[in-house]
């Protein structure tokens, strides 16, 4: 028992070196996952405890990458939840159509999957050259994969059967061209695109948004950093604006809970109420 | 005097439903001690595990919501193609975090969490399965003082997640289903 309160002295203290020395906050991430991710890390690079693995942390830069790759979890599949990207079509691009210029944020965009799924859909919609699409992340190596926008092969028929099953109106073998075992999707999808490194635990409200999907990004946090990433995307939602989650993220335990209205309750789509 | 403990972990893989079906629905609406369970599933079935069981039992039933406060006398199922985990302040909480062992939701990945927030307050179960998640995190629970229990597996529908525990975990009490349910029944909330 004791041994156990050891480590988590160790990864506290490691968690704050990272923040002190690189500026990268994952003090206040959910605790048992980033737990098990930095047990993987101190494994699989050999350190026999946490405090030494904080040492070459705060003394070697390169190993800030690396750690990062293990703190920051980048899973993402083109139109994942099908149901969801359904449900924006729908019940929320109606809405979108009235303005005449649009923002929207992409944020914890991880390789681009979802962000790519969007600028179809916009696309399909009549919408996408009204609008400007933010894409932001804090780990630079998923925010590089996203400006390529290149994917492997064998994903493409699990994205194809994603955006049928999501109402498309394209065949998506008209985005993406194939060679090597990859598929290359067109540069033309990246026009209305800024990327972006912006940490939802550090930085600031930047755009004024009509929509913001930020998809499987909270259930990392715990509840007070949920709600301080929910109070910046209120703030930077215009009246009416949307926020759509990811499945299992919910308002349901946060204080901003009484500032936004259901609008597709089941997918976790949100509309900022007037006050 | 019975035994007592802050909750209940159970995983279970091939067979599940019927080797569960033999466990929740004999435990009374006032049972206090909540449980967590993961069943290994494929990731596109929509949560009907606990709407099934719900129907089943007496205890409450539902499928883990992210942040949510574990309450007493309720049994939590992670959500297909979620990890589920417990926190230091017992609430759930779910990651999209890479399968292990194939599985997402794993039974190790719940264990583990579970046995570092509730040390020695803690029961964990291994039950049917054709594969050997449960394994590392039964043994987890072991190391925090836990008690550990897995299903004999002679009787289970797949024994090899059972057969995987035992050897992590030679000290474990091996049962039967009906023993199993027998001894919660008797189980007190700490
Ligand atoms: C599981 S991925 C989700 C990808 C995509 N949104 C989806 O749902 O398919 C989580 C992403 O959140 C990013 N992330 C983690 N902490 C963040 C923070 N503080 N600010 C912005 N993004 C963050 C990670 O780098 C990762 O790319």
């Amino acid at each position: 028992m004791l041994e156990k309160k050891i480590e988590d002295i160790e990864i506290q203290l490691l968690l704050e070196g990272l923040y002190q020395r690189y500026h990268y906050d994952f003090r206040h991430y959910a605790w048992a996952s980033v737990k098990r991710r930095l047990k993987q890390a101190r494994e699989q690079m050999g350190f026999r405890s946490f405090s030494a693995l904080q040492e070459s942390l705060l003394h070697d830069p390169g190993m800030l990458g690396r750690l990062l790759g293990y703190l920051t979890i980048q899973v993402s599949e083109m139109f994942r939840d099908p149901s969801y990207f359904r449900a924006i079509r729908e019940k929320v691009v109606p809405h979108l159509r009235t303005y005449p210029s649009l923002k929207v944020w992409i944020a914890g965009c991880s390789s681009g999957e979802e962000l790519y799924s969007f600028v179809i859909l916009f696309r399909e919609e009549g919408l996408e050259q009204r609008t400007l699409f933010y894409a932001t992340d804090i780990n630079q190596d998923a925010l590089g994969k996203a400006e390529a926008g290149i994917y492997d092969l064998d994903r493409i028929q699990m994205f194809t059967e994603n955006h049928r099953k999501s109402g498309g109106k394209s065949s998506l073998s008209d985005y993406y061209s194939a060679a090597y075992g990859k598929a290359s999707f067109d540069k033309s999808l990246r026009r209305q695109v800024v990327f972006s490194d912006h940490s939802l635990v550090t930085d600031a409200v930047f755009a004024e948004m009509h929509l913001v999907s930020c998809r499987n990004v909270l259930i990392y946090f715990d509840r007070d950093l949920q709600d301080r990433a929910l109070g910046l995307f209120k703030d930077s939602l215009t009246r009416k604006g949307f926020l759509g989650l990811g499945s299992k993220e919910s308002m349901r335990f946060s204080n901003h809970a009484d500032s936004f209205a259901d609008c597709v309750r089941e997918e976790k789509i949100y509309q900022k109420r007037t006050e | 005097m019975g035994t007592s403990a802050e909750a209940i972990v159970i995983g279970a893989s091939a067979g599940a439903v019927e080797a569960l079906s033999v466990i929740l629905p004999s435990l009374p609406a006032d049972y206090e001690v909540p449980m967590l369970i993961v069943v290994h599933v494929p990731p596109d079935n929509k949560g009907i595990l606990a709407q099934l069981f719900q129907a089943k039992c007496n205890i409450e039933v539902r499928e883990a919501e992210d942040k949510e406060p574990i309450s007493d006398g309720t049994a939590y199922f992670a959500p297909p193609d979620y990890h589920l985990l417990v926190e230091p302040d017992k609430s759930l909480s779910l990651s999209s975090d890479a399968p292990v062992l194939f599985s997402r939701p794993s039974v190790d990945v719940l264990f583990e969490s579970a046995a570092d927030a509730y040390g020695a307050d803690l029961i964990a179960i291994v039950l049917t399965g054709a594969n050997e998640d449960g394994a590392e995190g039964l043994r987890a629970v072991a190391d925090a003082g836990g008690t550990i229990i897995v299903q004999s597996p002679e009787g289970a529908y797949a024994s090899a997640m059972p057969a995987a525990a035992i050897a992590a975990c030679p000290n474990a009490r091996v049962m039967s289903l009906e023993e199993i349910a027998a001894y919660l029944q008797d189980v007190e909330k700490t």
